[in-house]
């Protein structure tokens, strides 16, 4: 039996959801009938719009699309004016104040706290510089992600970018390729280490050479069918097919066809392309793409680049392990990466990077999947200056190794799915791991990703140390805690993280690193990194190393955080929650 | 009277008749030995798989994990709440213990 969501997409779905979302803007929030809100909460995240958890209804989050993680020139000022002038809710967050961007893992943009009402008024706004919200989420081809310095990097094998751009140009309100089973994530790829992140996305383009007609020719393999979701993480796997860059909107088209015919529509949680892929293998994957979704033969896989993959990978192997730092680019310019912590920038200092960008750059930004941003296309000349800018100070191109390796997702301020807080103890960790613990020497990249459940949106089995949420008692007390994982990197060989210890409460997750970064010195070979390390330690021993333990840190949000309508409001109780609120941020009776 | 229930938000909720009532990262006390040979597994809800009712109880299916041992599963049904005139009763789910009715207990 179809499920809810598809019967509801086979009524109305893709661009022509657009119309009854401003209708309903115009006519208010309290207009949409109760029997229908979810039905069209679903739709309407296709236009980029997802209805925020319970306590908080009336208020959206907001995705903008922005392939590749590019945002052109006089792009960044826009999103930073529409996070000032719409992304402000009833109630301010202790660290981030009121009115925020987050840079988000895939290369997009997340606003929080959107009225329904004010979405004409955005979406003029956003248009009127080419920004947009559409397929951000939903059953769709969403962002499509990829190297954040193609065009722009020294050592590229091919640029994707334009690749990129006409995949988003082609499957963008394509609607042949609107309603798919499921999300469908793609990364391109041109460059050398890997930081398309490929092996996690539903589809993949990998930088290859192929010997065509006696020619060396540069284009992509193929994988398919990675994600990190539900406990069930698969890594994208080879189907032995190569394209050139001419071939790619169609092949990928193909694929993409494949699985808008062949994916589990009765079943959400066996929708995505990876539960295929699991049952068909890669080589029936292949014979059934080449026989039925492809006029001519397909070339099979050539060379790759993996062995050079560094993004994200845990090894010390001279490449780029993320974009953060100083970098001359292949026109002699320079890209100056910044680290965001957990991807969340403050209204002023978003506008401040517009200005900066624009100052001493070309004025565009690349997000990263790394919740970073890069200011391109600065002239040697104009480095020293723009390092002294105050907006350095706080997103260091130099940046401490906890600060630079943190990442977070939104967690239980926001979202339906959390079990814990996540972003704002992130920053609380870092700051206190800063502070407390030294890392062995010469190492500069240390990954710790905290994940509010373990839908991954934070890459948690990625990194170094992997952070997911979960419950515990302490001292017969519910208490939120976390998964602690070890291990997970891309690269060459990629893996997943090996969930060594489980439910540690929120509050000795601080020491247990600490323990585990002493444990790991004294037992250190060398200079081996943190992964190698991992990789060469039994799974049992390794949990002996983690240790739990309380320290000087201490956690203010230990309670249930769900269970408040938003968990930093001077009365953060259910009952107290203003939602939902007319358009003017109003509490709408509930006898309206 | 008729009444919607439906698994929302790709697993996070409960809802009837349109309103969100049952989340996941609940804590509940199942009595359930069989689940992972705990008296009574401390079990937190990750994921609601399915709600159907019978007669006046509304019942969930979930995947989660005893936080004591830490086993992973899906136990049998789950009653969350019941239904009084068609609307939904809530019930203390996180201070009672929680029967289960194990799927070979169909039919
Ligand atoms: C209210 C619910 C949710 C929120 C607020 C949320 C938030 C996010 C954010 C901020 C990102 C990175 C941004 C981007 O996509 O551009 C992301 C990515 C991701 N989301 Fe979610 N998400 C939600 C629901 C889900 C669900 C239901 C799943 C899976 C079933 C999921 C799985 C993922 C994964 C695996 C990634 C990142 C890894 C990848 O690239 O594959 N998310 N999400
Ligand atoms: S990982 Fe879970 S808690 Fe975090 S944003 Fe994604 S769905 Fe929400
Ligand atoms: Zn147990």
């Amino acid at each position: 039996m179809p499920t809810d969501v598809e019967r509801w997409k086979s009524e109305v779905y893709g661009n022509e959801i657009r119309e009854h979302l401003l209708e309903f803007a115009e006519q208010g929030w309290d207009t949409i009938p109760e029997d229908e809100r979810d039905a069209w909460f679903e739709r309407f995240k296709w236009w980029g719009l997802y209805h925020q958890r319970n306590g908080q209804e009336s208020y959206f989050m907001m995705r903008i699309g922005t392939p590749n993680g590019v945002l052109t020139p006089g792009q960044t000022e826009v999103v930073a004016e529409v996070a000032d002038e719409y992304a402000r809710g009833p109630a301010e967050n202790p660290i981030f104040g009121n009115g925020y961007v987050d840079w988000t893992t895939r290369q997009s943009i997340q606003l929080h706290w959107i009225k329904l009402e004010d979405i004409p008024e955005i979406f003029d706004k956003l248009e009127s510089v080419g920004l947009s919200t559409q397929q951000a989420c939903g059953d769709s081809w969403r962002n499509i992600v990829g190297c954040p310095v193609a065009g722009k990097d020294k050592h590229e094998h091919v640029d994707a970018l334009p690749v990129a751009m006409e995949l988003n140009e082609t499957f963008k309100g394509n609607d042949d390729h609107s309603n798919l089973p499921r999300k469908w994530k793609v990364s391109v790829t041109g460059c050398r280490e890997g930081c398309g992140q490929g092996d996690i996305n539903d589809l993949a383009l990998e930088p290859a050479t192929k010997e065509i007609d006696g020619e060396e020719t540069k284009g992509f393999n193929i994988r398919i069918g990675g994600g990190l979701s539900r406990n069930e993480p698969r890594l994208a796997r080879d189907i032995d097919v190569f394209v050139t860059p001419e071939q790619a909107p169609e092949v990928s088209g193909a694929i993409s066809a494949l699985f808008r015919e062949n994916g589990d529509r009765d079943n959400r949680y066996n929708a995505r392309i990876k539960f295929l892929m699991d049952e068909w293998g890669a080589e029936k994957f292949r014979n059934v793409l080449q026989e039925e979704y492809v006029d001519f033969e397909l070339e099979t896989a050539g060379d790759d680049l993996r062995s050079e993959y560094s993004y994200n990978s845990g090894y010390a192997d001279g490449g780029h392990s993320d974009h953060v730092g100083i970098h001359e680019q292949a026109d002699g310019n320079y890209y100056v990466g910044l680290d965001v912590l957990v991807g969340r920038m403050g209204v002023d200092d978003t506008k401040e990077l517009a200005r900066v960008a624009d100052e001493y750059g070309s004025g565009e930004i690349r997000i990263t999947q790394r919740q970073n941003v890069i200011i391109t296309d600065v002239p040697e000349e104009k480095l020293d200056a723009l390092q002294d800018e105050d907006l350095l100070d706080h997103y260091s191109p130099d940046p401490h190794p906890f600060m630079r390796g943190s990442i977070a997702c939104t967690g239980t301020e926001f979202c339906s799915l959390s079990i814990v807080e996540t972003k704002n103890r992130q920053v609380r960790y870092a700051r206190w791991l800063k502070e407390n613990v030294e890392l062995p020497a010469g190492v500069e990249d240390f990954h710790i990703h905290l994940s509010g459940c373990t839908a991954s949106c934070a890459q948690p089995q990625i990194a170094d140390i992997s952070l997911r949420g979960m419950k515990t008692r302490k001292d017969g007390e519910p208490v939120e805690a976390l998964d602690i994982g070890l291990g997970g990197g891309l690269g060459e060989n990629p893996n997943f993280a090996e969930w060594v210890t489980q439910r540690v409460p929120v509050d000795e997750v601080p020491g247990a690193i600490k323990n585990l970064l002493a444990n790991f010195e004294e037992r250190r070979e060398g200079d081996e990194t943190f992964r190698e390390f991992v990789a060469r330690t039994d799974e049992e021993d390794l949990a002996e190393l983690v240790e739990p333990e309380e320290t000087s840190y201490e956690d203010p949000m230990m309670h249930n955080t769900k269970r408040t309508w938003y968990p930093y409001a001077d009365d953060d109780s259910l009952d107290a929650s203003p939602a939902p609120t007319h358009g003017d941020g109003t509490p709408i009776a509930s006898d309206d | 009277m008729s009444v919607s229930l439906r698994v929302l938000d790709d697993g996070a909720w409960v809802s009837v008749n349109d309103a969100r009532e049952v989340s996941v990262s609940e804590l509940w006390r199942l009595d359930d030995p069989s689940f992972c040979g705990c008296e009574l597994p401390d079990f937190v809800v990750e994921n609601v798989l399915d709600v159907g009712a019978d007669g006046r109880t509304v019942s969930a299916k979930v995947y989660g994990q005893c936080i004591a041992c830490g086993q992973t599963g899906v136990p049998g049904w789950v009653p969350v709440g019941r239904l009084r005139e068609g609307e939904f009763v809530d019930i203390d789910r996180e201070r009672v213990v929680l029967p289960v009715r194990r799927a070979d207990d169909d039919e």
